[in-house]
């Protein structure tokens, strides 16, 4: 490690590969374009150049790489969910995550952690034996445990929750795992462009061009570009974009806020949720709480943060652990989340030849980027929606066919 | 906190009020086929706009109608919901 520190304070800065590239001129073509440079869209490049030999395609982002909800979430992977679509997806990604590190040769600080969400009340309760049993069907560690067992894992925890709520038993997920999310953007975003992808920050997409129905091109605050296909991953945003090709959609926008505490000594190493107190937490490596509630009431395309929200998600928190009242909320901040009537993502195909749409993340994106990368890769590349996210079409709301997630958001649903 | 001024109520906390999302045009129930009953229930623009929607006062049971920035959270304008005017609101 020395040697190789004193090679690198040798080296000329730009000799060293930067995770995020400096400014260059946009070429006129590419064989593909994708909107967003978070976590999917860099995914998305990575497999397209990996899997498929695609490599003349360029990311446009219209901040930074990883600045939108990809750097806001709560960093948790977990893959219990109640629909066996929702469960084969979330487990392919789980998998694909654990290789990460070594994919990238980047420590993504990928750490299992086990993850419980308790249940207060009966009807939860079922819902819990639900999702174990769909589960298990799947071949995923997830069992109903009793309250002696949460207890045992989580001595701090108030599992009377203060005599209003107690808790009844939980449903445990060993695969529960947190992950550096950042360092996952960046990871795909260098790999992307070591195989040749072109990633252009601060680059806004200001329209679409079609032709006969079919994409020809992107209109940018930095010139125009030709290309066939265009891959919109920018969950938030997305109705403004399919605003500009007319594609109706049934997103809504969300605002979905987090915090974290000041940093204390480690004390709990699993991952903790309540869908009846609607909080999730858990402690990060430098020893602060992460958490986050459910999203804010109504609509709005906006990243502000509220007193509100700090004050329902602390009192909640105070009912698990008591001693959190004596904690300072160091940080708090909020991401857009476009929610979906189903609760599940909608991928693939549009009526408009050559546009992808990789949307409708919700609460629930962060899970599902390596996976969700790959199989809009494979969908691009060969034009054939990939077989794991078929049920996620848009068209499945005029047919009548919603996946009916429930299991998706830890909270508020 | 934030207020806001409602006829008849007066200035009350926007937590006294439940989001009861935009308002629709519903199509007529007898002639309405599948594809255009989707078209009602899912399918809209929801890009950043200001927008009719309706929230509930609970405390007084009534429901409102705010025209509403989605941008900027800025309420433009409240009235009261009428009786049986679902369409016009």
């Amino acid at each position: 490690m020395p040697l190789r520190l004193l090679k690198y304070a040798w080296k000329k800065p730009e000799e060293e590969l930067r995770f995020f590239p400096s400014e260059k001129p946009l070429k006129q073509s590419y064989d593909a374009v994708i909107i967003g440079g978070g976590g999917h869209g860099m995914a998305c490049a990575y497999y397209l150049a990996k899997e498929h030999g695609i490599t003349n395609v360029a990311v446009l982002e219209q901040g930074y790489i990883g600045g939108g909800n990809t750097g806001r979430n709560t960093t948790i992977v977990r893959s219990n969910y109640l629909t066996s679509e929702g469960v084969k997806f979330y487990d392919a990604s789980l998998k694909l995550f654990e290789d990460l590190s070594e994919d990238f040769d980047l420590n993504i600080f990928y750490s299992t952690r086990g993850h419980f969400t308790l249940a207060h009340t009966d009807s939860a309760m079922r819902t819990m034996r639900w999702r174990a049993e769909v589960n298990k069907h799947h071949g995923i560690r997830s069992d109903v445990v009793d309250v002696e067992t949460i207890q045992k894992d989580i001595p701090y925890m108030n599992v009377e929750c203060n005599g209003q709520h107690p808790v009844m038993g939980a449903l445990y997920h060993e695969p529960g795992a947190v992950a550096r999310h950042d360092a996952v953007a960046w990871g795909y975003a260098r790999g992307a462009q070591l195989r040749g992808v072109e990633i252009h920050q601060k680059t806004q997409v200001t329209g679409i061009q079609t032709q006969g129905g079919k994409v020809v091109g992107v209109q940018t605050n930095r010139g125009d570009i030709q290309t066939n296909k265009v891959i919109s991953m920018v969950a938030g945003s997305t109705p403004r974009i399919t605003r500009m090709l007319d594609i109706p959609t049934p997103i809504e926008v969300f605002p979905l806020q987090a915090c974290v505490t000041e940093p204390v000594k480690p004390f709990m190493n699993t991952i903790v949720v309540s869908g009846s107190l609607h909080v999730y937490v858990s402690q990060s490596s430098r020893g602060e709480l992460v958490m986050g509630a459910s999203v804010d009431p109504a609509e709005l395309h906006s990243t502000r943060s509220t007193l509100d929200f700090v004050e329902g998600l602390t009192d909640q928190m105070m009912d698990l652990f008591p001693f959190t009242s004596r904690l300072k909320i160091m940080r708090q901040w909020a991401g857009m989340s476009d929610i979906t009537p189903d609760f599940a993502p909608i991928m693939g195909k549009t009526p408009v030849e050559g546009f992808y749409l990789d949307s409708g993340w919700g609460t629930w994106g962060f899970k599902a980027t390596p996976i969700s990368g790959k199989t809009m890769a494979h969908t691009v590349a060969h034009d054939q929606v990939h077989e794991l996210i078929k049920p996620f079409a848009l068209d499945r709301f005029e047919n009548f066919k919603l996946v009916g997630e429930k299991g998706a958001a830890s909270v508020g649903h | 906190m934030k207020f806001v001024n409602c006829p008849l109520i007066g200035k009350r906390a926007l937590s006294e009020f439940t989001y009861g999302g935009v308002v629709k045009s519903e199509p007529d129930l007898e002639s309405v086929t599948d594809r255009e009953w989707a078209q009602f229930v899912f399918y809209r623009h929801s890009d950043p706009q200001i927008q009719f929607e309706w929230w509930y006062h609970r405390p007084t049971g009534i429901w409102f109608v705010f025209e509403r920035d989605t941008l900027t959270d800025r309420i433009e304008s409240i009235r009261m919901a009428q009786k049986g005017a679902v369409n016009d609101a």
